[in-house]
């Protein structure tokens, strides 16, 4: 049973952190305030379904009202440029939690308990969430492929000179934001009917950079890499009492460690042993 | 001739300064038309202006009948502008060929939705590899940038700008940092684009290329037009001597001196 937990802990967090994934490591726009969208996916699911709505309803529901969310957001990314994006980001993950913070209707500090149960059990519920969760992983390959991922590409490269190749780099940018942001609250939705109990806590800061330090672990931009990283780090706390204890001295080893010595994260050491093995095959 | 890009009363300011002061002139369809002048006589800036990379205080610009200096660059683009940059903006991160393809698939950029539904690459492939071979450095194609030299990335630089099919190609000193041989080819090259249909309006400080393949220049200085017609008739103008070949001349011995 404890392995099921894991793996569905491990599923909704492989779908959050590749949802920023998306924006941040294939458009380039960094968002430090991301959990706020994992927060409105978790929140008007929670809503929803506490009302009596079907969970099939709440997960499309969630991504709608998240990506809406950061439609509006990601006009922000048209106006101001990387360290400037960071501190807007930032801006907005705190005016979520200041806002959800004095709503009654969202229960304010206490937030909101008895999310009702899926109803389909706890494998299958683990199974829904593996699902959506390799549809995002197989979503994200494909678009990193795609020319949509070519015009990411050059966007985060140098969106001035992406410009004058004729893209629109503004329309890019908001279809990042809406795809990024709507897959965050897909993944909030998930985490709201696992744990059945979503408080302003889950989508602190803390949680922003937590997901942050996934990508930047997992090597911004790649999708293995990021898998990767985002089970690992999300089943650690769960598995090691002193990991869940030093959590944030952990992830700031982790991302210091990771900028300082290997700033293309656990992809490029992956492709470096990867090297080094294939090398050794064709040296024997 | 009908004007294919007709400049008219541009004028931009940066601070106190006129870097353009009332500027404008015709390209007509076809031309090969050379902009010069000495360092800091407006060429880039009357460039940029054409881009929508600076936002002129006065002045229209009509583009095959479509005014078009209200708009973002990138419409501008899709309109048929082909742009290389003065100071090469390769992207770092893909090799020569998919710098071009990405500029070849500008019919699948178009709309974010629609380059979502797309994968393939194989034709904008193709055409890169055409493209760089048009250019002298197929050998290139799978280079990163940070693998070629300057010579190398000009011409990326300028396939690149080709791959848009662009009805108006703007090169801003596409020769600068070739030697003697490399940029005589590649003004050759440009030669042969013109005589293929593309309208070309090329920003050259090596004046022998630039009298040798331009039937049409427009002479710059101090962000006033001092000249404007026949490159032999234009040169003959005082004026033009006097402003252009005098700091030409004083800038070259300025560079002696240096060494």
């Amino acid at each position: 049973m404890y392995e099921i937990s894991l793996l569905t802990v491990m599923s909704f967090s492989v779908i959050f952190a590749l949802s920023l994934n998306l924006i941040t490591g294939f458009c380039g726009q960094i968002s430090l305030g991301h959990a706020a969208f994992y927060g409105i996916g978790a929140y008007s699911a929670a809503l929803f379904t506490t009302d009596g709505g079907s969970f099939w309803l709440a997960l499309p529901l969630a991504m709608a009202v998240a990506g809406f969310f950061g439609f509006i957001v990601g006009f922000a990314s048209l106006r101001v440029r990387h360290d400037f994006l960071a501190i807007t980001t930032m801006g907005v993950g705190f005016l979520f939690t200041g806002f959800v913070r004095q709503q009654d209707f969202l229960g304010g500090e206490e937030g909101i308990a008895g999310i009702p149960d899926p109803g389909i059990g706890q494998i299958p519920y683990m199974l829904l969430c593996a699902a959506l969760a390799a549809a995002v992983i197989a979503f994200s390959l494909y678009l990193k492929r795609s020319w949509m991922g070519h015009a990411f590409d050059a966007i985060a490269t140098d969106e001035d000179t992406a410009r004058t190749l004729g893209i629109d780099v503004a329309r890019y940018k908001l279809t990042a934001f809406v795809f990024g942001t709507a897959l965050a609250g897909l993944a909030g939705a998930l985490f709201a009917h696992y744990v059945k109990f979503v408080e302003v806590e889950s989508f602190d800061f803390i949680e922003s950079i937590s997901v942050l330090a996934m990508v930047i672990v997992g090597g911004i931009g790649s999708v293995w890499g990021v898998v990767v990283a985002a089970a690992f780090l999300s089943v650690l706390p769960l598995l090691l009492q002193v990991f869940a204890d030093f959590k944030l001295l952990i992830y700031g080893v982790l991302l210091f460690s990771v900028m300082y010595f290997a700033p293309g994260g656990i992809d490029s050491l992956m492709r470096m042993v990867w090297r080094r093995i294939s090398g050794r095959r064709t040296a024997a | 001739m009908d004007a294919l890009l007709s400049i008219a009363g541009v004028s931009v300011r940066f601070g106190g300064v006129d870097a353009l002061a009332d500027v404008g002139f015709d390209v007509p369809q076809g031309a090969l038309l050379g902009l010069i002048g000495p360092n800091g006589a407006g060429k880039t800036t009357m460039m940029r202006a054409v881009t929508g990379m600076v936002r002129p205080q006065a002045g229209s610009i009509v583009l095959d009948g479509v005014e078009i200096s209200r708009l973002p660059t990138h419409r501008r683009v899709r309109l048929g502008l082909g742009l290389s940059q003065q100071i090469v903006r390769p992207f770092a991160g893909m090799t020569a060929a998919e710098n071009v393809a990405l500029a070849a698939g500008y019919a699948k950029t178009a709309d974010p939705l629609r380059a979502l539904a797309t994968a393939s690459r194989t034709a904008e492939r193709e055409r890169a590899g055409a493209l760089l071979d048009l250019v002298g450095i197929a050998d290139a194609a799978d280079a990163l940038p940070a693998e070629l030299p300057l010579g190398y990335l000009k011409r990326v630089e300028v396939a690149r700008a080709l791959a848009l099919d662009p009805k108006v190609l703007l090169l801003d000193e596409p020769l600068a940092g070739l030697n003697t041989g490399e940029a005589a080819r590649l003004a050759d090259t440009v030669v042969d684009l013109n005589r293929q249909g593309t309208t070309v309006v090329l920003i050259e400080h090596n004046l022998s290329e630039v009298m040798r393949v331009c039937r049409h220049l427009v002479v710059l200085d101090n962000g006033r037009k001092i000249g404007d017609g026949d490159p032999a008739e234009v040169m003959a103008d005082p004026a033009v001597r006097d402003a252009y070949l005098g700091a030409a001349e004083a800038s070259g011995e300025a560079r002696d001196a240096a060494a």
